[in-house]
């Protein structure tokens, strides 16, 4: 029988599945073994345990000079400057791509200035964001704007300009308006994209947002990450890296469960 | 009364349509074939006012057209005609709702339960009873394509506009439409004209099948020269919206008596005699 035609039962998929975590955590606690037995103060790979002592710290018990959970409010720093940057993106995104998307007029005055500024390394304009606001939240959260809306906006525009003309046109012919038409038909209809699109910035805004927060912040995942190196405290960083993967996959999920929950209607098309 | 006097519709360089001139009574049911490519839908698409004419004047009922589609023209389309996000109940209320309320477009309320039950009516007579709930992509095409019919005709436009409405579906569906738009086009004050590449399906239901051809067809003479009528065939015996329909199951029956004529001999009148 052909590759192609191969598939795998629903136990090996889920064997298939776990294998490279497993294997990446074997290769770890080798690596681990292997460096600490030359040498058993040696920083790089910590042991399991010792990354078992310092979740332990980080999370459950107090830090001895703040009396603050350190893990809990560097997640809620980090978790909250993320949703503002993304919220407001998405807000942008909604209100500027199906504008763009509709009104050819729009579109001839907006759309080249958009693709254009997308095209910005958003963290070289991270100094000018420092300096013209400050080091505080709000140049941290512009940063992660910055990153990601501009983006957000051009791909919403598109999915507006790709919803079958002949839509538009039954709408009209209904008697609708344009506000109408922008209301009950291309609105709901590009919902489930800007989620989806939002799934796939999230990556880039975690990384707008720890580029921010490397620079300057007093809490956060990536202020505690960029902190700590400066002991070789692989025993912390490890785990928050883990720590934020975790949270990204879990935004994931919940986005695109929240997107099958209220427009039950975008499933079908998937499968018809 | 749709009038179109001598139109001409132009891409750039590209003829495609030439010396158009067609008038279409009301309660027609005109039905536009003719080869691919040979300017039918561009055709459709002026008198729906999504394209405008490059020289010449559509009128209906002596006013000039509206430069944009608008709701006293409805159209089906033969894809994309029902919006995905909503249910057939609220394909079919959408209409209503634009009506309705200008800034939310939505209505509620009793005036949302008259609706409703219009809607439902509506959604009975093409016959999708049951199916109020469902989204589209839980149809078949052809109940689509009823629902697509249900949803134009909720706002009583005056023309409705057909673009091979049936050209996707299999022949025993396309059956099954063809009574359902033929019902329709008789109980609905409606002036009906479609496109299609079916010829057997034009001269089941048209009362009138108008072809676009283009005279001038060789390569080198294809942009100069567009499609233009090349016959207008009115189908005989002449069906007419709300009359007795010709190709009804009885029609080799006897004639019905439609009382005495000038030819017959004079009745005998009771006091001659006498």
């Amino acid at each position: 029988m052909r590759w192609i035609n191969l598939k795998p039962s629903r136990s090996t998929q889920l064997l298939l599945m776990l294998a490279p975590f497993v294997l990446l955590a074997l290769a770890y606690a080798l690596g681990s073994a292997a460096r600490l037995a030359d040498n058993p103060s040696d920083k790089l790979l910590p042991a399991l345990a010792t990354l078992v002592d310092t979740i332990n710290r980080m999370a459950f018990q107090p830090d001895v000079r703040t009396g603050e959970l350190l893990l809990w409010t560097d997640t809620w720093s980090s978790l909250g400057r993320l949703f503002a940057g993304l919220g407001i993106s998405t807000a942008i995104a909604l209100g500027f791509g199906m504008a763009i998307g509709m009104f050819p007029f729009v579109r001839a005055f907006l759309a080249p200035f958009f693709a254009a500024i997308s095209m910005v390394p958003p963290l070289a304009l991270l100094p000018i964001l420092f300096i013209v606001m400050g080091l505080g939240e709000t140049s941290k959260i512009t940063l992660i704007v910055i990153g990601v809306a501009p983006i957000m906006v051009r791909d919403l525009a598109l999915k507006v300009m790709e919803l079958p003309r002949e839509m538009i046109v039954k709408a009209e012919t209904l008697g609708a308006t344009s506000w109408q038409i922008a209301l009950r038909v291309v609105l709901p209809q590009v919902l489930p994209r800007l989620i989806t699109c939002l799934r796939l910035q999230l990556g880039p805004a975690w990384l707008f947002l720890i580029a921010a927060e490397a620079i300057s912040a007093d809490s956060g995942l990536g202020y505690r990450i960029f902190l700590v190196r400066r002991y070789l405290s692989m025993d912390v960083i490890f785990p928050y890296v883990v720590w934020i993967t975790v949270l990204a996959i879990g935004t994931n999920l919940l986005l695109d469960w929240l997107r099958a929950k209220v427009f039950p209607w975008s499933e079908l098309g998937k499968t018809a | 009364m749709i009038v179109i006097d001598n139109v001409w519709k132009e891409y750039g360089d590209q003829i495609v349509l030439e010396r158009i001139s067609l008038s279409i009574e009301d309660r027609a049911f005109v039905a536009l074939v003719g080869p691919s490519g040979c300017g039918k839908t561009t055709f459709l698409k002026l008198l729906l006012g999504e394209e405008a004419p490059s020289r010449g004047t559509i009128t209906l009922d002596g006013k000039p057209l509206a430069a944009e589609p608008g709701r006293d023209r409805g159209v089906v389309f033969q894809r994309y005609s029902v919006f995905p996000h909503l249910t057939v109940l609220g394909n079919v209320l959408l209409g209503k709702e634009f009506e309705a309320s200008r800034f939310r477009a939505r209505l509620v309320g009793p005036a949302r339960r008259e609706a409703i039950a219009e809607a439902r009516a509506l959604i009975a007579e093409v016959g999708l009873s049951g199916a109020e709930d469902k989204y589209p992509a839980q149809l078949s095409g052809g109940m689509q394509q009823r629902l697509a019919l249900a949803q134009a005709l909720i706002m009583r436009p005056r023309v409705l506009l057909l673009d091979e409405p049936f050209g996707a579906l299999d022949p025993g569906i396309r059956a099954d439409i063809h009574v359902l738009m033929r019902r329709l086009w008789n109980e609905t004050d409606l002036t009906v004209v479609m496109v299609t590449h079916d010829m057997r399906e034009a001269f089941t239901l048209a009362t009138r099948v108008v072809a676009f051809e283009r005279p001038r067809d060789r390569p080198d003479e294809r942009e100069r020269y567009g499609a233009s009528l090349s016959s207008d065939i009115l189908i005989w015996p002449p069906r007419k919206a709300g009359g007795l329909d010709p190709d009804r199951p009885d029609w080799d029956d006897p004639a019905a008596s439609l009382g005495p004529s000038r030819d017959d001999p004079a009745p005998v009148l009771e006091g001659a005699l006498a």
